[in-house]
Order: C-alpha cells, then sequence, then structure tokens
C-alpha cells in the first residue's frame, strides 16, 4: 500500500512540475543564456560518447548481421538491417540510456544538492519559482538536443557497420553496396520515428530527474540515493515507454 | 479590534536604495503546532512581532525554532493553528508578491553556482526591477552596506563562514525586505565575527526599520538587539518578554538556559578521565 502511494505521489508530483514548468514557456526568450547552457551541458558535452558509442554499436550490428547472414547469402542486406536497427530502436534508446546515465544523474545531483542545502527555499522565498528557472530551460534544451544527438548517433553507427562490412574478411562489401542497401531499406520516416522516440524519452528522463532532485529530502547522504532512483527509474520508463511509442509509430 | 490597532500604529520601512517608505508588516502566529509524524515540534506557539520590531526566538538546539521560521517564511504548512504575515498566509505565492519576505539561512544558502555578485542580482533580475546599469548600483551598494563590495567577483566556495553570512544579508537587503527573517545568524562564528553581524542586523533595523524575526541560541545577540524576546522550549513558548524583564527573570527554566552550569560530577562524565593521569 504504502509503495502504491508513494508512485502514485511520484506521478502526482512529476506531473505537476510539468504543468508549472509548461505554465513559464512564456519567460523562455528571458532565460536565453540558462537555456543555452543546458543545450552545452545536455547536447555538446554528451556529443562524445553518443558518437563513440554508436559507433562501435554499428560495428558490432554489422559483425553479428554478417556472421549470421553469411549461411543465406544475404550480406548485402547488411547495411539495411545496421539502417533500420540504428535508425528505429537502437540510437534512440541507447543515446536514452546514455543521457539517463551521464545527464539524469548531473541533473538529480544539483537539484538534489541545492534542495538539501537550502538554495531552492532560497529561492521560494525570493518569489522565483524552481520549476521556472531550474526546469524549464533543461526540459527546453533536451526537447532541441535530442535530434541533433540522435542524428549523430545515427550517422556514426551506420559509419561503424560500413567500416566492419568493409574490412572483415567473412563480410567484404564495399561501402557503395552497404550505404544502397541502408538508402534502400531506411526511410527518412524511420529517422523520424527514431527521433520522436527519442524526444519523448530524454524529456521524460530530464523531467523525472529534475523532480526526484527538487523532491530529495534529508542530508548528503540522500543525495547519492536521489540519483541511484533517479537514473533507475529513467532506465526502467525508457524500456517501458519503448514498448508503448513504437506500437504508436508502427 | 486587534488589526484595527495595529494599523493605526503602523511604523514605516525606509527603502536602502531609494528612500522611499513603505509599511512595515507584523507577523502572528495563533496556536501553531507543527508535528513529523508522531514527534510534535511546536506545540501551540501564539505570539504577535509588531510592524518595525526586532523580535528574537531563542531556546536550546532541537527547540523549534527554525521550524518555526520556516512557517513564517511560508516554506512549510502548519498542522494546525495559522501564521499570518501582514494578514495574509506566508505559503501563498500571492502573498510573496504582496510583501517582500527576506529569509537569511543559517548556511546562508547561497547559490554555488553563481557569482556573489550574480547571487545578489538574481532576484531584481528575475523581477525585473530596472536595467542591467541599476541592478549594479543595487548590488553595490549592498554589498558596500555588508562591506563585501571586493568579494562581488568571487565564488560562495571562496567565502568563509562569517563572508558568506554577510553576503547572504545583502542578498536579502536587495529584495527590499518588509520582513527580514535571520535563521541562527552567529552560529558557528566567532566572537569578533558574531558581534560584527549583531552590529548589522541592529543597524539595518534603526536605518531601515525592517520588521525582523531573529531565531538564536545566541545569548548576547538576542539581549544586545531585540525588542522582545521569545523563548521555546520543547515546543513551547515559555514566555515573550523584553530583554530586561528576561534577564532578571526568576523563572528556573530561563535561569538555567540562560546561564548554564556544568555539573562535571553528574554521571554521564564518569569515566572521562584520562588514563596517563598520575
Amino acid at each position: 500500500m504504502k509503495q502504491i502511494t508513494s508512485v502514485l505521489e511520484g506521478t502526482g508530483s512529476t506531473v505537476l512540475l510539468l504543468l508549472r514548468s509548461l505554465s513559464f514557456v512564456g519567460t523562455l526568450p528571458r532565460q536565453w543564456a540558462r537555456f543555452i547552457e543546458q543545450c552545452y551541458l545536455i547536447g555538446y558535452t554528451t556529443l562524445p560518447i553518443v558518437a563513440i558509442l554508436s559507433f562501435f554499436l554499428g560495428t558490432v550490428l554489422a559483425l553479428e548481421a554478417g556472421y549470421s547472414m553469411q549461411d543465406f547469402g544475404a550480406k548485402e542486406f547488411i547495411g539495411s538491417l545496421v539502417g533500420l536497427a540504428m535508425a528505429r530502436e537502437l540510437g534512440p534508446m541507447m543515446t536514452s540510456v546514455l543521457l539517463a546515465g551521464r545527464v539524469g544523474s548531473a541533473i538529480t545531483a544539483e537539484l538534489a544538492s541545492m534542495t538539501v542545502y537550502h538554495e531552492v527555499d532560497a529561492l521560494t522565498t525570493m518569489n522565483i519559482p524552481p520549476a521556472k528557472i531550474l526546469v524549464l530551460p533543461r526540459l527546453a534544451a533536451v526537447v532541441v538536443m535530442m535530434p541533433v544527438l540522435i542524428i549523430i548517433a545515427n550517422i556514426t553507427g551506420w559509419f561503424g557497420g560500413s567500416v566492419v562490412a568493409r574490412y572483415t574478411s567473412y563480410i567484404g562489401i564495399s561501402s557503395e553496396s552497404y550505404f544502397a542497401a541502408l538508402r534502400h531499406y531506411t526511410k527518412f520516416k524511420d529517422v523520424m520515428n527514431g527521433a520522436a522516440k527519442a524526444e519523448v524519452f530524454g524529456f521524460v528522463v530530464v523531467l523525472v530527474c529534475c523532480n526526484i532532485g527538487l523532491n530529495t529530502r534529508g542530508g548528503p547522504r540522500e543525495i547519492g540515493a536521489a540519483v541511484t532512483r533517479a537514473v533507475v527509474l529513467s532506465l526502467i520508463l525508457i524500456l517501458i515507454l519503448d514498448y508503448f511509442v513504437t506500437k504508436v509509430l508502427l | 479590534m486587534a488589526t484595527e490597532t495595529m494599523d493605526a500604529s503602523r511604523s514605516k520601512t525606509r527603502n536602502p536604495f531609494t528612500g522611499a517608505e513603505a509599511d512595515a508588516v507584523s507577523v502572528r502566529a495563533e496556536a501553531l503546532s507543527k508535528k513529523f509524524g508522531a514527534l510534535s515540534v511546536l506545540r501551540n506557539v501564539s505570539f504577535e512581532v509588531t510592524p518595525g520590531e526586532i523580535f528574537v526566538i531563542m531556546g536550546p538546539s532541537g527547540s523549534g525554532k527554525s521550524v518555526l521560521l520556516r512557517q513564517i517564511a511560508g516554506l512549510d504548512t502548519p498542522t494546525s493553528g495559522k501564521v499570518a504575515v501582514d494578514n495574509l498566509d506566508p505559503s501563498l505565492e500571492e502573498t510573496r508578491d504582496r510583501v517582500r519576505l527576506a529569509l537569511v539561512f543559517q548556511e546562508g544558502a547561497l547559490f554555488n553556482s553563481l557569482s556573489v555578485y550574480d547571487n545578489l542580482a538574481l532576484y531584481p533580475r528575475e523581477h525585473r526591477s530596472g536595467d542591467e546599469k541599476a541592478i549594479r548600483e543595487k548590488v553595490m551598494h549592498a554589498l558596500k552596506i555588508l562591506s563585501v563590495e571586493k568579494s562581488a567577483g568571487q565564488f560562495p566556495s571562496e567565502l568563509s563562514g562569517g563572508m558568506k553570512k554577510r553576503v547572504a544579508i545583502a542578498r536579502a537587503l536587495v529584495m527590499e525586505p518588509q520582513l527580514l527573517l535571520y535563521d541562527e545568524p552567529t552560529s558557528e562564528l566567532d566572537p569578533v565575527m558574531a558581534a560584527t553581524i549583531s552590529e548589522i542586523i541592529a543597524t539595518l533595523k534603526q536605518e531601515y526599520s525592517v520588521t525582523s524575526m531573529v531565531v538564536t541560541h545566541d545569548r548576547s545577540l538576542a539581549l544586545t538587539i531585540s525588542n522582545r524576546v521569545g523563548i521555546l522550549m520543547a515546543g513551547k513558548l515559555v514566555t515573550v518578554c523584553t530583554p530586561d524583564d528576561l534577564r532578571k527573570s526568576q523563572d528556573p527554566r530561563i535561569v538555567d538556559f540562560l546561564n548554564p552550569k556544568i555539573d562535571i560530577e553528574h554521571p554521564r562524565f564518569k569515566g572521562l578521565e584520562t588514563k596517563d593521569d598520575p
């Protein structure tokens, strides 16, 4: 019973935080500096790790696909498999998982420490709503930066697959054939579906992490616990949402 | 009736930046109680702070002083009873729109990611009170009042405890408050710095007539700066009186609190002798 109450409380406070943040959308132009700072933190600093991860995701996909497909002469479809898998599923999901681990944890740690050390209380007494200056710029930044991260993830993943397809002895298909298959089977709609998924995942990750950070009570020990809770919950939500969003987009 | 009397005798606060006068505000707590689960932290606390007064709440650690201050600042809501700032509920956003209320937190609660200057400039920027030049003048003036203008470019992590407290008071001052709340303003400070902070609080009251509430267990601060003192013990307000009456009080609880005696024969000190003693 206590757990159900806690889930309902968490859901309620997250929705309220979202509504409260959205009520300040009109103030975004005046928060340009905060928005750019968050774009830098969410987008620019995450970009290298997203690119590295996606590159190797593409290489592993090509490697496994080449190994499985060589027996029935379907190696020329490796490009289409890597292309579709990256665009529709692995790109958005792995980027969101990275976002939860890297950005989500940092957001929760920062907001939780601000809460524990009364900085959030200070904002409240100054009549500056935390939802306005701490949450809204982060939500806006993730909406803008997620498609950028997805495009980079897709491109590096596709490229990683092409390198493996070209230079692995038991695959050995040219980059032209690889990209021809990729272009033929991976449509613009697939890329857009992936980007839409990533938007949903990224938005939920940032919102949940902000909410957990702002509702942290206690001392420094609770900051660590809040970060763990935020990351675990984000990962669970990404997987659950993945099923439902995929079903809607199919 | 009580409200009418209060309004009639209402004093004015003087804006430290413009010199403009505004009505000082009152604070009233009626049968205020606060519980955390089964733990009763405040029990039936009632008092009134008149406009322009410095009201000090004293009490031993854990007596509920800071919890009381959080109720008045509107950061927490009481379990039962009522708290009103200028006859308004302080936990409502509309009240904070109408009454400028500033709280100086025990640890300062400065924004660690912002410089001292930006800490002070945040409020006027967010509330669009003037252009950047006017904000700069106001911030530097507040820093100057607290003698910390040289620290404008520093970050809170680079400041000492006393400097942080002064910056926190300067940040409160920038808000042009009608009600100024201090939570343990002299804790963790050396006697010289504690005296400086006491002097600053008294000067701010004298110069600008801001209604002030100070929560402290610092006896000398309370008796020096206050108009009236309330003693809070185990969540109950045992007395409200002037500093002179407090000094003369024969109530054993107050006498013990103001003049604590350490009984080294008490069982709790047994066994603390060092083994090396001849």
